[in-house]
C-alpha cells in the first residue's frame, strides 16, 4: 500500500521538474553578463534591453499568468522612474537605496490601483488601467514645480553603485547594474510563478469562476500579483531613470504601455523568458527600423501588431505550424 | 455659465456622434476597436481636402465624409476585422492599436504632421447672445448647427434600431448569431452594414469636429480615451446610455477646463475611474452592476 507521502511526491514531481533550472539558462545569463565586456560599445543597448525585459516580465505576471488585460502598465514604470529620479535629486544619490524606495512606492501605488481592476469585464479593466496611466501622466505634466513638466526632470546626479562603481559614459556599469537587478528580480519572479501561489494564478487565468469554486481567494490573489507586478515595473522605471539620469513624460506615455504589450506578445505570454526574448527582438527591430525610417517607426510597429494577430500569436513562435492550413486547436 | 453649459452640450453631442459607432461595435458585436478614432480622422481629413483642394461646399462635405468612411469601414471589416470577432480581447486590442498606429504614421507620411483647419461658411461663423450677466448665453452658430445635426442623428438612429426590420435583425444577430442565421438572417451582412454605418458616423463626427477638436495625425490616439469613456461609462446596452455619458463628459470637460484649468483632463479621468469602480458595467445599463 502506498503511503500518502509517496503519492504526494508523484504528482509534485512534474511540477518540481518544471521549476528546475535548465543548463541553457545558466549559459544565457552568463552570456548576458559577458556582453558589456565583449561589445563595450553596445553597453547602452544592453542596459536598455535589460530594463524593458524587466518591464515586460512584470506585465507578464498580470497578463500572461493571471489574465488581467492592462493598457496602462506604464503607470508603474513611470511612477518608479519619477520616484527614483526625485529621490536621487532631493534626498540622496545612492542608487541602491533609491531603487528600494522606488520599488516600495510603486508597490504601494499598485496596491491602491489594484482596487480598480477587481470588478467588471475586460473592457472595464482596459479603461481603468489606461485611465490610471493617463491620470499619472496628467499629474506629472501639471505638477511642473516637482517633475519639470514637459521639459522632463533634469539635474539628476547618481552616486556610485554600492559606493564602489561609478556610472561611466559608455554605460558598462549601467548595463551590469541593470542586469544584476534583472537577474535578482527574475529569480524572485521565477520562484513566484512556480510556487503553489503561481499555480493559483494560472487557475484564475484559465477560469476565474472555477478557481473561485475550488477555494482560490481570487480577489486577494489578484491584489497581490498586481502589487508585485507594479513593484517590478517600478524597479524597471527606476533603473531607467538612474542609468540615464533623466525622467520625462514619455515614461508614462501610452506608447510605452503599447510597446511593452507588443514586446510581451512577440516573445510569448505566460512564459518569463518571453519578456526577455520580446525585449531583445523589439529593441533590435526598433534600432534597425528607426535607422532606416526614423519618423515612421510607429507605422512599422502597427504593421507588426496587425500581422502578429492575423497570423496568430501562438503560431509565431512555432514556424512549423505556419503552413498547416489552419489546423489550429 | 450658461455658455459653458451650452458649449459642453455641443461638445458632448459631437463626442456622441463620434463614439456611437464604437458603442455599436463594442456593445453589440463585443469587439474592442481602438482604431475607431482613425475613421473619425479619415472623415475629418476628407472634409479638409474636399474643401481646400476641390472646393466642395461644407454642407456637401458632411455626407461625403460619411459615405467615404463608411465604404472604407466596409472594406476593412470584410478584409481585416471579421476574423477578429471571435478572438480573445487581447488580440483585438493589439490588432486595433496596430491599425491606429499605422493610420497615424501613414497620414503623417502623406500629409505631414501639421494641424489642418477648415474654413467654415460665413453663415456658421456668427454668434448669438441672449440674456446678460450671469445668465448670458452666447451661442456660436456652428455649435447650434452641431447640436441640431447630432440631435437629428440620434433620433434617426434610435428609430432605426427600434422601429425598422434592420434594427430587429441586428439585435437578433447580436443576441445569438447562430439562431439568427438559422432564421435566415444573413449575420455577416448585418454586421458589415452596422460596422460600415458606425465608421461612417465616426467619419461624419470627425468632419463636424474638425473645427472644434482640431485635426492632426495624432487624433486617433488623443481622443481614443474619450470615445472609450463614452462607451464604458454609458454602458453598451442602449443608445441613450452613451448619449447621456457623452453629454456628461462634454459638460464636465468644458466646465473643468474653464473653472479649474490647472487640473486639465485630470478631473475627467478621475471621474471615469470612480464611476467604473462603482458600476463596472456602465452607468446606464439594464442589467446593473454585477
Amino acid at each position: 500500500m502506498s503511503t500518502p507521502v509517496t503519492t504526494t511526491r508523484d504528482w509534485q514531481a512534474p511540477l518540481m521538474a518544471k521549476a528546475r533550472w535548465r543548463p541553457w539558462e545558466f549559459v544565457l545569463w552568463a552570456a548576458a553578463f559577458a556582453l558589456p565586456l565583449v561589445f563595450p560599445s553596445h553597453s547602452l543597448m544592453v542596459n536598455e534591453i535589460a530594463i524593458v525585459a524587466l518591464f515586460a516580465m512584470s506585465l507578464d505576471l498580470i497578463l500572461g499568468y493571471t489574465g488581467i488585460v492592462s493598457l496602462g502598465h506604464a503607470a508603474f514604470f513611470g511612477f518608479g522612474a519619477y520616484a527614483a529620479a526625485l529621490f536621487a535629486k532631493h534626498v540622496m544619490p545612492d542608487p541602491t537605496v533609491g531603487l528600494v524606495v522606488a520599488v516600495a512606492l510603486s508597490a504601494l501605488l499598485g496596491l491602491v490601483a489594484s482596487v480598480t481592476i477587481l470588478r467588471g469585464s475586460d473592457l472595464t479593466r482596459l479603461m481603468v488601467t489606461l485611465g490610471t496611466a493617463l491620470l499619472l501622466l496628467e499629474l506629472a505634466n501639471k505638477l511642473d514645480w516637482l517633475t519639470g513638466g514637459a521639459d522632463g526632470l533634469q539635474g539628476v546626479v547618481m552616486g556610485p553603485v554600492l559606493g564602489l562603481f561609478e556610472f561611466d559614459l559608455f554605460g558598462r556599469t549601467a548595463a551590469w547594474y541593470s542586469l544584476t537587478v534583472l537577474l535578482l528580480l527574475f529569480v524572485v519572479m521565477r520562484h513566484i510563478v512556480h510556487s503553489p501561489f503561481g499555480a493559483t494564478l494560472r487557475a484564475i487565468h484559465d477560469n476565474r469562476l472555477r478557481a473561485m469554486a475550488i477555494g482560490v481567494p481570487v480577489a486577494a490573489r489578484m491584489v497581490t500579483i498586481y502589487t508585485v507586478a507594479a513593484a517590478i515595473a517600478g524597479a524597471a522605471g527606476a533603473l531607467l531613470a538612474q542609468t540615464t539620469g533623466f525622467a520625462s513624460l514619455d515614461v508614462l506615455a501610452f506608447d510605452r504601455s503599447a510597446d511593452v504589450l507588443l514586446m510581451l506578445v512577440i516573445g510569448g505570454v505566460g512564459w518569463l523568458y518571453g519578456g526577455v526574448a520580446g525585449a531583445i527582438v523589439f529593441k533590435l527591430l526598433q534600432d534597425w527600423l528607426s535607422s532606416v525610417t526614423p519618423q515612421y517607426w510607429m507605422f512599422w510597429i502597427g504593421l507588426i501588431l496587425v500581422l502578429l494577430v492575423l497570423v496568430g500569436r501562438e503560431r509565431l513562435l512555432r514556424p512549423w505550424t505556419w503552413f498547416g492550413g489552419g489546423r489550429k486547436a | 455659465m450658461l455658455t459653458i453649459l451650452f458649449d459642453g452640450i455641443a461638445y458632448g453631442m459631437l463626442l456622441f456622434v463620434l463614439a456611437v459607432g464604437l458603442a455599436v461595435t463594442l456593445g453589440l458585436m463585443n469587439f474592442i476597436n481602438l482604431a475607431h478614432g482613425a475613421f473619425a480622422m479619415a472623415g475629418g481629413y476628407i472634409t479638409v481636402f474636399a474643401m481646400q483642394k476641390a472646393g466642395v461646399p461644407f454642407l456637401a462635405c458632411l455626407p461625403l465624409a460619411f459615405v467615404l468612411t463608411a465604404l472604407a469601414g466596409a472594406v476593412l471589416e470584410r478584409l481585416l476585422y471579421r476574423p477578429m470577432y471571435g478572438r480573445p480581447h487581447l488580440d483585438q486590442v493589439l490588432f486595433s492599436i496596430g491599425l491606429a498606429f499605422m493610420a497615424v504614421a501613414g497620414l503623417d507620411y502623406f500629409v505631414g504632421s501639421s494641424q489642418q483647419n477648415i474654413h467654415l461658411p460665413e453663415w456658421l461663423r456668427g454668434r448669438t447672445e441672449i440674456g446678460d450677466g450671469a445668465f448670458l448665453l452666447g451661442m456660436g452658430h456652428y455649435r447650434i448647427f452641431i447640436i441640431a445635426v447630432c440631435a437629428l442623428l440620434t433620433v434617426v438612429l434610435q428609430a432605426i434600431l427600434t422601429r425598422t426590420r434592420f434594427g430587429s435583425r441586428l439585435r437578433a444577430a447580436v443576441d445569438d448569431p447562430r439562431v439568427a442565421s438559422g432564421l435566415g438572417i444573413n449575420v455577416n451582412v448585418v454586421f458589415l452594414l452596422t460596422f460600415a454605418a458606425g465608421s461612417g458616423l465616426a467619419g461624419l463626427g470627425g468632419a463636424l469636429g474638425a473645427e472644434i477638436l482640431g485635426m492632426d495625425p495624432t487624433f486617433p490616439l488623443k481622443y481614443m480615451i474619450y470615445f472609450l469613456i463614452v462607451v464604458a461609462v454609458g454602458g453598451t446596452s442602449s443608445i441613450t446610455g452613451p448619449l447621456m455619458a457623452a453629454l456628461l463628459l462634454g459638460i464636465a470637460d468644458v466646465a473643468g477646463k474653464y473653472y479649474i484649468p490647472k487640473m486639465g483632463a485630470f478631473t475627467v479621468y478621475l471621474l471615469m475611474i470612480v464611476i467604473l469602480m462603482w458600476r463596472p458595467q456602465g452607468l446606464f445599463t439594464r442589467k446593473g452592476a454585477r
